[in-house]
């Protein structure tokens, strides 16, 4: 009610601004797929999106690969004929990405991160924001990991609607539209999570997988199928892989300063 | 039941005289600003709905202050889209037609149309006035609650309803209030007009617009309980996990609603539409009761048929409870059902066509002044002729099935609710307007206003009949994606600029209201040289309304009768 | 008594000539740079054509009503204004006249209503007999669509299924049947003339039959929720061969 007034000026002002407008006719469907157009998103590669930490204590890291030994799963295409928008940015089949083996033998899309081993210390999240891309009518990146009060950013890098419907059990669930090509939108999740996952109600095969943590010390492997957790201080760690088929497997690692300890996960099918 | 109890001249104070008060004047008043404002809030809430239809995804920069999360960047969202169109019809329908015409009109006509120094229960009536702020605040709280306004359309069929958030609790809350508000409002107009007509003033003397808001009284209370015991379920199914409307197996985003079983979808399409279609008659049967006395007033005639014209609106009365299922022809109800409501339906056009042919023999061998409120009058049947022909196509079920959701039901909707009630609504201001305020309003104003609005009205509504038959679904927010939409952009654009204007020429409206409420010719107590017994009292009526109450001797309609001085009777002259 | 005519309307005859025109203008406008197209997108069913054979009846009805009422009006208006000296005759109705505008509308409902109700008959009473049957299940914000696989039946292991891809073979009558997974959904095929919604907790069936090959949208009707405007599905009408053709790829695909 207090703003009622606002309203009404407001909404003068954009009548004068409409009937401004009205005198140069262009084509609506043109213009509604220009606007915002100037500069579709692109983010280089799926797994180096994912937070990168700021500039924590230690001087430690936990380094590994995650080895993928069971058949061979047939890679399947995904059918984008439901939207001819995302069909026309493909001239390639699109693979799905629930399990990418690597041609050197190892599994993309894990999620590595440190699950305890850091009690009792804090780490205040950045201010630079992580970046989720809907790109060709897919998430970019896949899989990734965030500081719990992080910004995310929300992009659409495509001339058509996607909405974005996360469902974090701990945090606030959001589900946002992004009609127009161009949009952004900024969230944040409030509380430690593995793993929430966001998906896209007119696209049905989208969707992504984000790590919410109160700590920076994660990774996501990628197309070499390695990982990386820097700067840790000197400690003992119990370190978590996550991969949404194939579920978690658990490894312990200890880290001197200066040191690198290795890891490696091997998950079979 | 003793009228002269309050009809004494109160020495209370500036709280009880202008805001709790419980004199009829008052609160009709009270309810006439209310809607009038509402009225206002609804149609901007359109002109926003209208620059997103005009433009798809243009930003409209100054918005992303108002409403950050539903226009960002000024680029409006569908949610918030889906949430304009909810707010305007609710806002309109709640508040702004069934209070302007109902609660202002019914407020301050009833009594001084039939001699009564007050309404039977002034303290009820006081109380179903101030039931609406509350309603308005909990409406207008959804905008600013967790996931934003109700955004399931102002029908909120489930279970879209039920999915959604806090925004369509303050839905239901406010139903509720604005129910309750009818339904006493309801009891006390029929137990005004039954029991406090003057002496003499027997039911076939009443003038139309009282026998319009007596029939109009009893439907409402007769289908607002059915819409408020409605959205009572409908909050029991989403707060207390009651399954009236929840069928069993719902998978809603992937979920599966566990606990649900047994409810049935249709059955709130029922309950609504049982209290909706009536609705539209509530919405419509007061402008007509307007609309009659002023058509005699200006043509010095005798309203044609007028025993005819009363069972007319009560005939549409009856035929309005058994219809309402020609909402849902293509619901997936059974199509034997749709044969019995399609044929309700079509004859329920008989009544209405009797009204329409005695509004224009009453204009046949006048005497007629083209005045603000009879060019009003004269705009209603124009428009509202063209909302009941839409009708009968969509009361057609095989051209329903196609038109059933697209912009020709809109058009149709609109040139009856806009075209006839408001319009009606806009010709019994301007008609009573000295006698509310003691001041005459000014023509030529009031004439530029109703010249202007008709036009752009026209505008904006006519071409939606063409873009509902070139298959443009409603409630939609971005039309432009289809292929055989994609022609329909001017026609858009010039629709919204039509409707910018409209807008803008509301404010010659509130200029002309507020200009003649302290500057306007002082009005004499009988300007327009009218019948009926609110113009034989003075201009505004003193608390209590007659200084000695009338008695009737004759019908309310005796102009230029043969042999007499002047060319009207007044209905208490002896 | 205020006393205004006609001529009172616009205090300025530059005022009501600038109107008139900028009014003129708009529709020029609107059709000029668009195409003017006013009427209904091309009929490609069976029933499509009786559908607007009707909706022309009525609106030949309505139209000559129209017209003569606003005709009435208008004239009315302009014959019968004020003048000195002339008054108004004192009438108070004609029980002759009520009779003849009472049974004349009332011929003319029971004419439309007849007509409907035929009409109706056809396209939801007992369909002809079928040589397809699918399924459509709605859900926010996509069509769900099930084609019965080599089998020729629907619910079993080769049953091809396809995301907002409605085929259709040409000629054949298509038995449908249409259901949601969570809110209600309408299945709007305009060139079809056939809508219906799609209720959780219901299955709807209905019969299509299409007369011309040719490409065509789904349209979600009814208000399903923020993404309700983007529910649009894609119709493509083919010989019955190349539906067949289409329909092995696709189960080739999933399969794979």
């Amino acid at each position: 009610m207090r703003r009622e007034p606002q309203y009404t000026w407001m909404f003068l002002a954009g009548v004068l601004v409409a009937i401004g407008c009205g005198s140069r006719p262009q084509d609506a469907a043109a213009t509604s797929q220009e606007q915002g157009g100037a500069k579709p998103v692109r983010l280089a590669q799926a797994t180096e999106g994912s937070g990168v930490a700021p500039a924590p204590a230690g001087s430690g890291t936990i380094r590994g690969t995650v080895k993928f030994s069971g058949a061979q799963p047939a890679a399947t295409h995904i059918k984008m004929d439901a939207d001819p928008q995302c069909q026309l940015q493909h001239k390639e089949p699109v693979s799905k990405q629930d399990v990418v083996v690597n041609p050197n033998g190892t599994l993309q899309h894990v999620f590595v991160y440190v699950k305890s081993g850091l009690e009792g210390q804090t780490f205040a999240p950045p201010a630079d924001a992580v970046v989720l891309n809907q790109h060709g009518c897919m998430y970019q990146p896949h899989v990734m990991g965030i500081q719990v009060g992080q910004p995310l950013e929300i992009v659409n890098g495509d001339a058509t609607l996607h909405n974005v419907n996360c469902k974090p059990a701990n945090s606030k669930p959001f589900n946002i539209a992004q009609p127009v090509q161009g949009m952004k939108s900024k969230k944040q999740f409030t509380a430690q999570e593995i793993m929430v996952k966001c998906a896209c109600n007119v696209h049905p095969w989208m969707a992504a997988y984000v790590g919410v943590l109160p700590h920076p010390y994660f990774s996501v492997s990628g197309e070499d199928g390695g990982f990386s957790l820097n700067r840790l201080p000197a400690g003992d760690y119990t370190v978590e892989a996550w991969h949404e088929r194939f579920g978690t497997q658990t490894k312990t690692a200890h880290v001197g300063d200066g040191e690198t300890a290795s890891v490696d996960f091997d998950f079979s099918g | 039941m003793s009228p002269a109890q309050h009809s004494a001249p109160s020495r209370a104070g500036f709280w009880r005289t202008y805001v709790f008060s419980t004199d009829h004047k008052v609160i009709g008043i009270q309810f006439l600003i209310t809607s009038l404002v509402m009225l206002l809030f609804g149609g901007l809430l359109a002109a926003l709905m209208r620059w997103q239809l005009g433009w798809p995804g243009h930003p409209l920069p100054f918005m992303e202050q108002i409403a950050p999360n539903g226009m960002p960047g000024g680029v409006m969202v569908p949610e918030y889209y889906n949430m304009l169109f909810t707010m305007h019809g609710s806002i309109m329908i709640f508040f702004g037609i069934i209070p302007i015409l109902v609660g202002a009109f019914g407020n301050y006509l009833i009594p001084l149309k039939i001699g009564a120094p007050d309404m039977a229960f002034p303290r009820l009536n006081m109380a179903s006035y101030w039931l609406m702020p509350p309603a308005i605040v909990i409406m207008l709280a959804g905008f600013f609650v967790e996931g934003g306004a109700a955004s399931a359309g102002w029908t909120s069929y489930t279970p879209l309803s039920a999915t959604l958030g806090a925004g369509q609790t303050c839905w239901i809350v406010s139903v509720i209030f604005v129910g309750t508000s009818s339904i006493i409002g309801a009891i006390n107009y029929i137990a005004t007009i039954i029991n406090l007509r003057a002496k003499g003033l027997t039911f076939f003397r009443l003038p139309m617009s009282i026998w319009a808001l007596f029939i109009t009284a009893i439907m409402s209370l007769l289908a607002t309980p059915v819409l408020a015991s409605a959205v009572i379920m409908l909050l029991l199914d989403r707060g207390l996990g009651t399954s009236f409307f929840l069928p069993a197996g719902m998978v809603v985003d992937g979920v599966p609603w566990t606990g649900h079983s047994g409810g049935q979808v249709l059955l709130w399409q029922h309950l609504f539409w049982f209290y909706s279609h009536p609705a539209v008659y509530i919405m419509i049967l007061p402008a007509m009761g307007f609309v009659s006395d002023i058509l005699a007033n200006f043509s010095r005639k005798p309203l044609f048929g007028y025993h005819s014209m009363v069972y007319a609106i009560s005939g549409i009365a009856v035929l309005g409870f058994l219809v309402w299922a020609h909402h849902m022809f293509v619901s997936g109800m059974n199509p034997a059902l749709g044969t019995s409501f399609m044929a309700a339906t079509m004859v329920i056009a008989v009544p209405t066509g009797v009204k329409m042919f005695n509004w224009l023999a009453t204009l046949w061998r006048g005497s007629i002044r083209l005045t603000t409120p009879m060019f009003h009058a004269c705009a209603f049947l124009s428009l509202f002729l063209v909302g009941g022909l839409t009708g009968i196509f969509a009361a057609s079920m095989p051209v329903d099935i196609y038109l059933h959701d697209t912009y020709f039901i809109v058009a149709h909707l609109h040139y009856v609710l806009l075209g006839g009630s408001l319009f009606g609504a806009f010709a019994g201001i301007t008609y009573w307007f000295p006698k509310m305020f003691g001041r005459m309003m000014n023509e030529r104003l009031g004439l530029a206003h109703g010249a202007l609005s008709f036009l752009f009205f026209n505008a904006v509504m006519f071409p939606m009949f063409i873009l509902g038959i070139g298959g443009m679904p409603r409630r939609i927010y971005d039309w432009s994606q289809y292929a055989h939409l994609a022609h329909f952009g001017p026609l858009n654009r010039m629709m919204s600029v039509s409707a910018f204007c409209l807008v803008v020429t509301q404010f010659i409206f509130m200029v002309n209201f507020f200009w003649s409420l302290f500057k306007g010719k002082r009005a004499p107590e009988n300007p327009w040289e009218a019948t009926t017994l609110e113009w034989a009292t003075s201009s505004p009526p003193p608390h209590g309304n007659f200084a000695t109450p009338p008695t009737v001797f004759h019908g309310p309609y005796e102009y230029s009768v043969p042999g007499r001085a002047t060319d009207w009777v007044a209905q208490n002259a002896a | 008594m205020t006393r205004i005519s006609v001529r009172h309307f616009f205090p300025h005859k530059k005022c009501l000539t600038l109107l008139l025109l900028l009014l003129a203008a708009e529709p020029a406008w609107a059709f000029g740079s668009g195409g003017a197209r006013f009427w209904f997108p091309e009929a490609v069913s069976s029933y499509g054509a009786q559908v607007d054979r009707l909706f022309v009846i009525v609106l030949a009805v309505t139209g000559a009503i129209f017209f003569l009422v606003e005709g009435a009006l208008l004239w009315f208006l302009i014959r019968y204004r004020r003048r000195d000296g002339v008054a108004a005759a004192y009438v108070h109705g004609n029980v002759r006249a009520e009779i003849i505008w009472t049974v004349i509308p009332a011929a003319i409902v029971l004419y439309l209503a007849l007509a409907s109700q035929r009409v109706w008959a056809y396209i939801q009473g007992p369909p002809p007999p079928h040589q397809l049957e699918l399924e459509i299940k709605a859900e926010q914000f996509a069509w769900n669509i099930r084609y019965p696989g080599p089998d020729g039946r629907l619910h079993t292991t080769d049953d091809v299924e396809t995301i907002n891809q409605l085929h259709l073979p040409v000629g054949q009558v298509v038995l449908i049947n249409l259901s949601s997974k969570d809110v209600i959904h309408s299945l709007f095929l305009p060139q079809f003339r056939l809508k219906r919604d799609a209720v959780p907790g219901m299955t709807g069936r209905m019969w299509v039959q299409a007369t011309n090959t040719g490409n065509f949208e789904i349209v979600c009707a009814e208000l399903c929720g923020l993404g309700h405007y983007r529910m649009r599905g894609f119709v493509v009408i083919e010989t019955p061969d190349a539906f067949q053709a289409w329909l092995k790829q696709v189960q080739q695909e999933q399969s794979a």
